[in-house]
């Protein structure tokens, strides 16, 4: 077929690992993927972490990360086998018929040079165009993606411009060479919801705009629905379920894409707070240093015993810092902060121990919220002997039961942090918390780092721990998705205020907020159709300036 | 971690050259009143005698067989360098581990003090007290232990630094744990295999800072024997041809060289290990 621009068959990629202390091996990443691309067609591609999306994306431009091997099927890029050339091959078509867009611009962009000279790059470099007429195409394509005064935009450095910016930056710097297949890898996973969607916009008009094929790699199926003509389901290195864009998301075959599309629809009755609330922050303002603005400024939350607090906002809104202040790693200005009717020490060396189990944290990442030179058995058997002085079998007893809560079975009781995967790792930090036997548990993005149905375990898991035990979470996230999920009381915070706070049904129930709004329209909603209503309704209320 | 079912397998031919070479170095240090056909400081022979069937190594200046004083020197300067080593290892790194979780004034007062014994050379600063005080083993250890505790403790606090902001030490603060639980258990082991591969290379600089201070009088006190001492004893030899002052010195060389082999390849097992785990 003339019109088909990339065609891969039969694709296989491996690598050789070097545990330590073994002898190496070797592991299939990807296994008998096969796929098609039309000219100006955008192919999602979507799966888990370690599912072999970005190694097929790549491969793609016959690039394999850090000792990964193609080693079967073939790679057809305008009918020319890109594997068949060699190296000199390959340098010819990157850059140039085939473009890449990495997931985080900040680290991709060489902070020494200019954007302008990096945009234009590869276009000079392939001779595609001139230095004169590539500036003034990249000028255009900064119009066209939306970047502020497209003319001097160029002329600035990575640091100089923000997050979503870089990201359409690098956007253009593949378009300018006017290719004919561009590999989006997770363009706008690091990036905040609100900007996320702008993003999202301007690289579907561009896509849109200058026929370009583009496989489009993301975690996120609501995302890739609103970009994508075809969806390919990936799962441990092979396709589960191939298909239009509309029959993945509105009839799914596969038990996998079904539980991809249903994620996040738990079940949740929110409850009425309390009279006496647990946890009451009191106008609470708290700064970094004395010469600094505040990042907290006269915040005032409640929480009722074993219900759940969610506070949401971008990054920089300050919720982080909220959850430092509760816990006295950061002590607090000005205000108070009673728990259980107690007002606590604003410095964490002032409270004492019983106050201390009564509080518990989860961290975001939970490989590095765990000792990895400890056991699993170590990290949740030392609260037990800090707390309840529990020793040898007492205390083993109690960690197995501990495991059992959070659904791990008693082999994982000697294993290392390293040995667990994404989800068990912060199971692990879960139970840690929990064998504090606390009234409170400060979770700090606690799904974020992990893939969706991994992270819709998690939650399940927290709403059944807190049936269990009764303990009250404080939810700190950007999803509102997951607030949406488990919340009992939402606060929204902006620049460290608390821009709109009451029960679940008061913040999520119209007449919203100007930023509320915006946040809420932001969401990736699993339906075609969504990005273009939500950009139409932010045009509407103004908020798009 | 699983421990590997045999820590020798697929051992590198450098790491194992150096590995056999240290052994034999210590058993002859362990086992040199067995082994030594003569006593450390009976002449039994002419002034340098050449080598023999009767003195493997040939005489001393004095007369006294070389081979044995090279067993028994081997014992004093690697005890002594093990010891100075090992002085310098636990004070330099809970000094350092210290520093970096107390932070602030309690780090500053610390680091500063450090920065100016450093400031002096070790060597002109192990003269002077070395002058005033008397050349015992003990004091010879105190002395090198506290010198080269200075480096280790810089390396201890710049590991400890990194390692104390991480989200672990956070929650292990936040359960109210003390600063012996957070140094020992939480930093510690995470700040070992940097420490543990520094440990060789400061093992090696011990044995030649021991010979350079017994090589100018300062160290090991005759009649007791030491490499460096050996050299010194030895030297005018080298005038007249005779090669007794450069067995010791290159059985200082070869030890300095099989120590290294093995410390790299610890050293690189051990950031392996850490490869294998984020990865």
């Amino acid at each position: 077929m003339a019109d088909q621009l990339l065609e891969i068959a039969d694709l296989r990629i491996g690598a050789t690992v070097y545990p330590p202390g073994e002898k190496p091996r070797d592991v299939t990443l990807v296994d008998g993927v096969s796929l098609t691309l039309e000219k100006g067609k955008v192919l999602g591609l979507i799966g888990e972490s370690g599912a072999g999306k970005s190694t097929i994306g790549l491969s793609a431009a016959g690039y394999g990360r850090g000792g990964v091997r193609i080693t079967g099927g073939t790679i057809t890029v305008n009918g020319e086998d890109i594997l068949a050339n060699g190296q000199s091959g390959l340098r010819r078509l990157r850059g140039k018929t085939v473009c890449y867009v990495a997931q985080s611009a900040a680290a991709a962009f060489n902070p020494a040079h200019r954007l302008m000279d990096q945009v234009v790059e590869a276009t000079l470099a392939h001779g595609v165009l001139d230095r004169a007429s590539a500036e003034a195409r990249a000028v255009e394509l900064f119009a066209k993606l939306g970047l502020p005064d497209p003319e001097h935009f160029g002329q600035r450095y990575p640091h100089q411009v923000s997050g979503g910016q870089l990201q359409r930056a690098m956007t253009a710097m593949a378009l300018c060479s006017e290719p004919d297949l561009i590999i989006f890898d997770e363009p706008t996973t690091a990036l905040d919801v609100t900007t996320q969607i702008d993003v999202l916009a301007a690289i579907k008009d561009a896509i849109h705009d200058t026929g370009v094929g583009a496989l489009y790699i993301t975690h996120d199926l609501a995302v890739v629905a609103q970009v994508a003509d075809h969806i390919l389901v990936l799962r441990n290195g092979e396709a589960v379920e191939y298909g239009p864009t509309r029959d993945i998301i509105e009839q799914p075959k596969e038990d996998y894409t079904r539980a991809l599309v249903s994620v996040r629809s738990i079940d949740h009755h929110a409850r009425q707070p309390e009279s006496q609330p647990l946890l009451d922050v009191d106008a609470v303002s708290a700064r970094y240093s004395a010469d600094l603005p505040p990042v907290l400024n006269q915040v005032s939350v409640q929480l009722s015993a074993g219900q759940t607090l969610a506070v949401v906002g971008e990054s920089g809104s300050g919720k982080s810092t909220l959850a430092r202040c509760i816990t006295g790693l950061l002590p607090i200005e000005s205000g108070d902060i009673r728990f259980a009717g107690q007002s606590l020490p604003k410095a964490l060396k002032s409270r004492d121990k019983e106050t201390l189990r009564q509080l518990q944290m989860v961290y975001q990442m939970a490989d590095v919220a765990m000792n990895p030179r400890h056991t699993v058995a170590t990290i949740i058997g030392r609260p037990l002997t800090f707390y309840f002085g529990l020793k040898g079998a007492a205390r083993r007893k109690r960690v197995l039961e501990l495991l059992d809560a959070i659904e791990l079975g008693p082999e994982y009781y000697d294993r290392y942090p390293a040995e667990l995967s994404g989800g068990q790792k912060q199971r692990v930090c879960i139970a840690r918390a929990l064998a504090a036997e606390p009234k409170l548990i400060i979770c700090d993005e606690v799904t974020s780092a992990l893939d969706p149905l991994v992270a819709d375990g998690i939650l399940k898991l927290l709403l059944r721990l807190q049936e269990s035990a009764g303990v009250a979470y404080l939810f700190i996230t950007h999803d509102l998705a997951t607030v949406r999920a488990i919340s009992d009381s939402i606060a929204v915070m902006l620049q460290g205020e608390v821009v709109r706070y009451g029960t679940h049904e008061q913040v999520l129930t119209a007449p919203f907020d100007d930023y509320t709004d915006l946040l809420l329209r932001s969401v990736p909603q699993m339906k075609l159709g969504w990005l273009e209503e939500a950009i139409d309704g932010r045009k509407m209320t103004g908020q798009d300036q | 971690m699983k421990l590997p079912n045999n820590p020798l397998a697929n051992i590198p031919i450098a790491a194992l050259i150096g590995l056999i070479l240290t052994t034999l170095f210590v058993v002859a240090a362990v086992f040199a009143p067995w082994i030594a056909p003569y006593s450390l400081s009976e002449s039994v022979g002419d002034m340098w005698e050449s080598s023999s069937a009767v003195h493997w190594l040939g005489t001393d200046n004095l007369g006294r067989d070389l081979f044995s004083r090279l067993l028994y020197g081997a014992r004093t300067t690697m005890t002594i360098a093990a010891l100075a080593t090992a002085l310098a290892f636990s004070l330099g790194s809970i000094l350092g581990i210290l520093a970096a979780v107390l932070g602030g004034w309690a780090d500053q007062l610390m680091s500063r003090t450090i920065d100016l014994l450093m400031s002096i050379p070790t060597l002109i600063f192990a003269l002077v007290v070395l002058s005033v005080m008397p050349s015992t083993t003990i004091i010879l250890v105190l002395v090198m232990g506290i010198l080269d505790s200075t480096r280790v403790y810089r390396i201890a606090r710049a590991v400890a630094v990194d390692i104390n902001v991480q989200d672990f030490v956070e929650a292990a603060r936040l359960r109210g744990e003390g600063r012996v639980w957070i140094i020992f258990r939480e930093i510690l082991p995470n700040a070992l295999s940097p420490l543990v591969a520094e440990l060789g290379l400061r093992f090696i600089f011990a044995v030649l800072f021991l010979s350079s201070l017994s090589f100018l009088g300062l160290g090991v006190q005759p009649p007791e024997a030491d490499w460096g001492s050996m050299v010194r004893e030895n030297r005018q030899g080298i005038v007249f041809g005779v090669p007794a002052a450069l067995i010791p010195a290159g059985a200082i060389a070869l030890l300095a060289i099989s120590v290294n082999l093995v410390a790299d390849w610890v050293l690189r097992r051990t950031t392996d290990l850490k490869g294998g785990r984020s990865g």
